[in-house]
C-alpha cells in the first residue's frame, strides 16, 4: 500500500507495461560462499515483470541460497543485484519487502490460531494502529487479482494448505505486487491444489508481476514457466526462453533440461530417470503373491488427538510379504500418526495390530523390534538420531544394552566402534570417522546410517516415512533402489511419501489417508494416479 | 541443554579440540587460569579502593586454604559435601533434568539425619548407624525430588521451577523440624542432639579428615563411570540430548526420568548425611549452607565430567575456607570472598563463551 497506483506494474496499461522499463530484477556475478562449497557461482540472471521464470534445479543446486540473498536473509559475497535499474544491497527481509519482493516459503509461516486478515496485518511498526477497513480493502483487492475465495474472518488454521499457501501469497504480495517468490510451492499440494497454483501465477503473471518459481518438478515447469533457468552445483548451466519454450514440445523441453542438469553424461542418466520418474518399476506380480497369509493386519486402529494432529480412525488394511503398500495424502492426515502407532511409539486407543495371527498392539517398540518392525522415520534428525552424538552411537541406538556390544550393562565401546566401521563400509556412509558427530554429515549420508540401522538383523516389516524428503537425486535413487531391493528379499514394506511420483515408482498398491482414514487403496495400475488424486481430497471412490 | 558430552570414547568433540594434542591441553589450561587471573586482578582494584592490599589477602587466602595444615584439611573435608552434590548434579544435567532443588534435599536429609544418628547410636554399632543414616538421608533426598519427578515425566511441568519450589519448602520444613519435632530438650539453642565425636564417620590417617571424603570421591568416580561406560549412563544422555530420538528409540523417558532425579536428589542427600556425621554433628535452625547453587556453575565449567570437577572443587573448597581467616586479619568482610567466587564465575564463563565463539566463525 506504500506504492502509488501509477506505478504499480500491475496497472491497467497492459500486461507487459513493465517489460520496457528493463528487467524487475537483474542479477550479475552473484557468488556466495559457504565452508566446502560455492552455493552460488557467478549467477547472472533477469527477472521480467510479467513472465513467470522458473529456477529448475536438484537439492543443493543453489536456489535456497539464491532466494535467500533476494529475501534479504544472506549476503552475497560478490556481485551486484539490480531492483528496476537500480543497484542494490537487501540488507534485511524488510528491506527486501520494501524493494517490493515478496516471498512465499515451502512451509507455511503463518499464525494458525489467527483469522486470515490478523495474519495479514501482522508486521506493521508496533506504534500503528490496526487499521481493518483498509486490510479489508486490501484483502478484497488482492483476491481478486488472484482469483481466490477465502473468508477473511476465518482462522488460518481452518484451511486447506491450498487456501493458506493461498494466504502466504497475498501476505507476500500485501505491501507492493511487482516481484513473488514461490520457493517449492507445490510440495505440500494435492494434484488440484497444485494445477490452481499454477492458475493463481498466471493471473498474476498476466497482470504484470514478476513470477519466480523454485521447483524440482519438471512437469510443473514446463506447464507454468515463460522462461526456464537450470542451475547446477551454484551455477547457471542454461536456461530457455519465451520463444524456445513456444517452438518446442514437452518431451522436448524434458531433453534438453535433462541435458542441462546432467550435461549429458551417461553416468548421471540413473539420476536424470529418477528426475522424471521414467523408473517406474515393472509391475510386481503383486495378486499372486498376495493369495498367502498376510503378515500384517491392521484392524480399527485409532489414536488419540492431541492438539494440532491428526488422529486416526479406524484403519483398516493387510500387508503380504515383498510387498509394496505406498501411502499417498496430502501431508498432516494422520500419516505420522500411522507410522509410530505401527512402530510402537504411540499407543492405540483402539483395534488391532495382528503380526501373524498375534496382537502386538501394546507391545513396545523393543519389543516390536524384535518382532521385526523397523521404522524410518521423516525426521531423521528430529527424532531419528542424537546430532550431536557420534556416528557410532547412533547406529546403535535402538539396541542400547542389548548384547554383544553391551555385557552386563556395560557399554563396550571397541566393539561398538568395530561394529560401526562394518555399518559404515557396508553401507557407503560418507563420514571422515565412527566418532565423528551424526549432526556433521549430509542429509543423504544421515538416511544412509538410517538405513543401516533399521535393515540390519531380521527386519521383516518396514515403515519407511518419506524416504527421500530433502534428499538430492543421488540419494533419493539409493535410498529408493534400497527399499526396493528389501521387498525383493520379502520384506512387508509400508512408504509413506507426500510425493505421488515416488510412490507411483515403487508401490505395488497404494492408499490415501485422508482426515485420519484411509480412504482407499488403489492398485498402482494406469489410471491409479487421477484416483488417488481425488481420494486425497476425500472423494470416495 | 543440547549436550555434547557423550561417553568420553566417542565424545562429540569440536573439530578445533581434536585438532591438536598439545593446543588441546594450551586451550584447556587458558581456559581455567585466565578467568582466574582476571578475577583476581579485578577483585584487587576493589580491594585497592577500599584500602586493603590485596596481595595480603590472597596470601592469606592460598596460605590458609592450601599451605596451613589445618587449613588444608579444613579444605578437604569441604570438599565432601561438594562432590556429593556435584555428583547429583551431573547425573541430573547429563541427562537433560535441571534439578535446581539439590539445596532441599541436601537440608532435609541432613536434618533427617541428625534427629536420627544419636538416637540410634545407643542402640546399633557405630558402622551400622551411619550406614543405615546414609540410605535413610538417600531416601529422604530422592522422596524430596519425587514431586517434580512425577509431574514432568507425566505432565511435562517444567523441573526448574518444581524443584526450586520444592527447595524453598525444604528449606522452611526442615526449619520446622528443628524447631519443633528435633529439637534438643538440654539446649536453649534450638538445634537437634548432638551426635558424639566418636560416633562420627572415621578420620583418616591420625588426621581430621573424615572418611566421608572417600565415599564422595568414589561416588564422584562411580557417576563417570556410569554416565560414560555403562547402557544405563547413555540410555540417560539420549533422554538428555534428544528425547523425541529416546522416545524412537523405544526408551520409557518417563521412568528414566524418574530414576534420574531419584539418584540425582539421592546423591545431594548423601552428601548432607556426610557433612553431618562427618563435621557438624547436629543441625543448628537457620542452618542452610547452600552448596547447591554454587556447584551448578562448576559442574558447566567441568563439562558433566565427573574428573574434571574434583579440581574445580578443590579450589572452591580452599577459597571459602581460607577466605574466612583472610577477611578476620586484613578487615575485608568475610562475605568479601563471595564477591571473587561471583568474579571467577563471570569470568570463567565469558572466557567459556569467547572461546566457542572465536573459533567457531569458520566451520558450520
Amino acid at each position: 500500500m506504500t506504492l502509488q497506483p501509477a506505478e504499480r506494474a500491475g496497472s491497467p496499461g497492459g500486461p507487459l507495461a513493465g517489460a520496457d522499463l528493463g528487467p524487475a530484477i537483474s542479477l550479475r556475478g552473484i557468488t556466495k560462499r559457504f565452508p566446502g562449497v560455492v552455493a552460488n557461482d557467478e549467477i547472472g540472471l533477469d527477472f521480467h515483470a510479467g513472465e513467470i521464470h522458473v529456477l529448475l534445479g536438484e537439492n543443493g543446486a543453489g536456489k535456497s541460497t539464491l532466494i535467500g540473498i533476494l529475501a534479504g536473509m544472506l549476503q552475497p559475497d560478490a556481485g551486484e543485484i539490480g531492483v528496476r535499474g537500480r543497484t542494490v544491497r537487501i540488507a534485511s527481509p524488510r528491506h527486501s519487502l520494501d524493494l517490493g519482493i515478496g516471498t512465499v516459503y515451502q512451509h507455511v509461516l503463518l499464525v494458525p490460531t489467527l483469522t486470515v486478515i490478523e495474519n495479514l496485518m501482522l508486521g506493521r511498526p508496533w506504534w500503528r494502529p490496526l487499521e481493518r477497513a483498509l486490510a479489508l480493502a486490501r484483502f478484497q483487492e488482492l483476491s481478486e487479482v488472484l482469483g481466490v475465495h477465502i473468508d477473511p474472518e476465518v482462522p488460518v488454521g481452518r484451511l486447506s494448505l491450498g487456501q493458506q499457501q493461498q494466504v502466504e501469497i497475498m501476505r507476500a504480495l500485501w505491501r507492493d505486487e511487482r516481484v513473488l517468490i514461490l520457493d517449492e510451492p507445490t510440495s505440500m499440494l494435492t494434484p488440484q491444489g497444485a494445477a490452481d497454483l499454477v492458475e493463481v501465477m498466471k493471473r498474476l503473471r498476466d497482470k504484470g508481476v514478476a513470477v519466480i518459481f523454485i521447483t524440482h518438478k519438471l512437469r510443473e515447469a514446463y506447464a507454468a514457466g515463460d522462461r526456464i533457468s537450470v542451475l547446477r552445483l551454484g551455477r547457471l548451466v542454461g536456461a530457455l526462453d519465451k520463444q524456445a519454450l513456444r517452438s518446442m514440445s514437452e518431451a522436448q523441453v524434458t531433453d534438453a533440461v535433462i541435458r542441462l542438469m546432467f550435461g549429458g553424461g551417461e553416468t548421471d542418466r540413473g539420476d536424470a530417470e529418477t528426475l522424471i520418474g521414467a523408473r517406474r518399476r515393472p509391475h510386481h506380480p503383486a495378486a499372486a503373491e498376495r493369495t498367502g497369509e498376510p503378515v500384517l493386519k491392521v484392524r480399527r486402529l485409532s489414536t488419540a488427538a492431541e492438539a494440532g494432529e491428526t488422529a486416526l480412525h479406524e484403519i483398516n488394511f493387510d500387508l503380504w510379504p515383498g510387498e509394496v503398500l505406498g501411502i499417498a495424502g496430502v501431508d498432516g492426515n494422520g500419516q505420522k500418526h500411522l507410522a509410530e502407532v505401527l512402530a510402537g511409539q504411540r499407543p492405540a486407543a483402539a483395534g488391532a495390530i495382528l503380526l501373524g495371527g498375534v496382537d502386538i498392539a501394546h507391545d513396545g517398540v523393543a519389543e516390536r523390534r524384535r518382532h521385526g518392525i523397523r521404522y524410518i522415520t521423516d525426521e531423521r534428525v528430529g527424532e531419528g538420531t542424537v546430532a550431536p552424538f557420534s556416528v557410532a552411537t547412533n547406529l546403535v541406538l535402538k539396541e542400547i544394552g542389548a548384547p554383544p556390544l553391551w555385557q552386563r550393562g556395560i557399554s563396550l565401546w571397541d566393539r561398538i566402534h568395530d561394529h560401526a566401521r562394518e555399518q559404515i563400509r557396508a553401507h557407503d556412509i560418507r563420514t571422515p570417522s565412527e566418532r565423528t558427530p551424526l549432526g556433521k554429515l549430509s542429509g543423504g549420508n544421515i538416511q544412509k546410517v538410517l538405513l543401516a540401522r533399521e535393515l540390519t538383523g531380521k527386519a521383516r516389516i518396514v515403515i519407511f516415512n518419506k524416504p527421500t524428503h530433502g534428499l538430492d537425486l543421488h540419494h533419493t535413487r539409493l535410498a529408493r533402489d534400497r527399499l526396493l531391493e528389501g521387498a525383493r528379499e520379502g520384506l512387508a514394506t509400508i512408504v509413506i511419501s507426500t510425493e505421488l511420483d515416488e510412490l507411483l515408482e515403487v508401490a505395488d498398491r497404494i492408499g490415501v489417508m485422508f482426515q485420519g482414514r484411509l480412504n482407499g487403496i488403489v492398485p498402482n495400475e494406469e489410471n491409479a494416479e487421477r484416483r488417488i488424486g481425488m481420494l486425497m481430497t476425500g472423494a470416495v471412490t | 541443554m543440547s549436550s555434547q558430552f557423550e561417553a568420553v570414547p566417542t565424545a562429540a568433540l569440536p573439530s578445533r579440540q581434536v585438532a591438536s594434542g598439545a593446543m588441546q591441553i594450551v586451550w584447556a589450561t587458558v581456559r581455567v587460569v585466565l578467568p582466574i587471573l582476571l578475577a583476581l586482578l579485578v577483585s584487587a582494584v576493589a580491594l585497592l579502593i577500599l584500602g586493603k592490599d590485596p596481595l595480603v589477602y590472597y596470601g592469606y587466602i592460598v596460605e590458609r586454604g592450601l599451605f596451613n595444615p589445618i587449613g588444608l584439611q579444613e579444605t578437604i573435608i569441604r570438599m565432601a559435601p561438594l562432590l556429593l552434590v556435584a555428583a547429583g548434579l551431573i547425573v541430573a544435567f547429563r541427562a537433560g533434568i535441571w534439578n535446581l532443588g539439590t539445596d532441599g534435599q541436601f537440608l532435609l536429609a541432613a536434618v533427617v539425619t541428625a534427629a536420627l544418628a544419636p538416637a540410634l547410636t545407643g542402640t546399633l554399632p557405630r558402622a551400622l548407624t551411619i550406614i543405615v543414616c546414609m540410605v535413610v538421608a538417600a531416601g529422604v533426598g530422592a522422596l524430596w525430588s519425587l514431586i517434580p519427578a512425577i509431574l514432568k515425566a507425566r505432565y511435562g511441568v517444567n523441573e526448574i521451577i518444581t524443584s526450586l519450589m520444592m527447595t524453598f519448602l525444604g528449606t522452611s520444613f526442615a526449619n520446622v523440624l528443628v524447631k519443633i519435632a528435633f529439637a534438643d530438650p538440654s539446649t536453649t539453642v534450638p538445634q537437634t542432639r548432638t551426635l558424639p565425636v566418636d560416633e562420627r564417620l572415621p578420620r583418616l590417617f591420625g588426621t581430621t579428615v573424615h572418611s566421608g571424603v572417600l565415599i564422595a570421591v568414589v561416588a564422584i568416580l562411580l557417576v563417570h563411570f556410569v554416565m560414560t561406560r555403562t547402557a544405563f549412563g547413555l540410555k540417560l544422555q539420549v533422554v538428555g540430548a534428544n528425547p523425541r530420538a529416546a522416545v524412537h528409540a523405544g526408551l520409557d523417558v518417563g521412568r528414566l526420568t524418574v530414576a534420574t532425579f531419584a539418584l540425582s536428589a539421592g546423591l545431594a542427600g548423601l552428601g548432607g548425611a556426610v557433612d553431618i556425621l562427618g563435621v557438624f554433628g547436629t543441625v543448628r535452625a537457620d542452618w542452610n549452607p547452600a552448596y547447591g547453587l554454587l556447584v551448578v556453575p562448576l559442574v558447566f565449567l567441568a563439562r558433566f565430567n565427573g574428573i574434571a570437577v574434583i579440581g574445580f572443587t578443590l579450589f572452591f573448597a580452599m577459597l571459602m575456607i581460607g577466605a574466612e581467616s583472610a577477611s578476620r586479619r586484613v578487615g575485608v568482610p568475610q562475605s568479601y570472598v563471595l564477591v571473587l567466587v561471583a568474579l571467577v564465575l563471570l569470568f570463567l564463563a565469558l572466557v567459556e563463551y569467547l572461546g566457542q565463539k572465536w573459533p567457531g566463525r569458520a566451520p558450520e
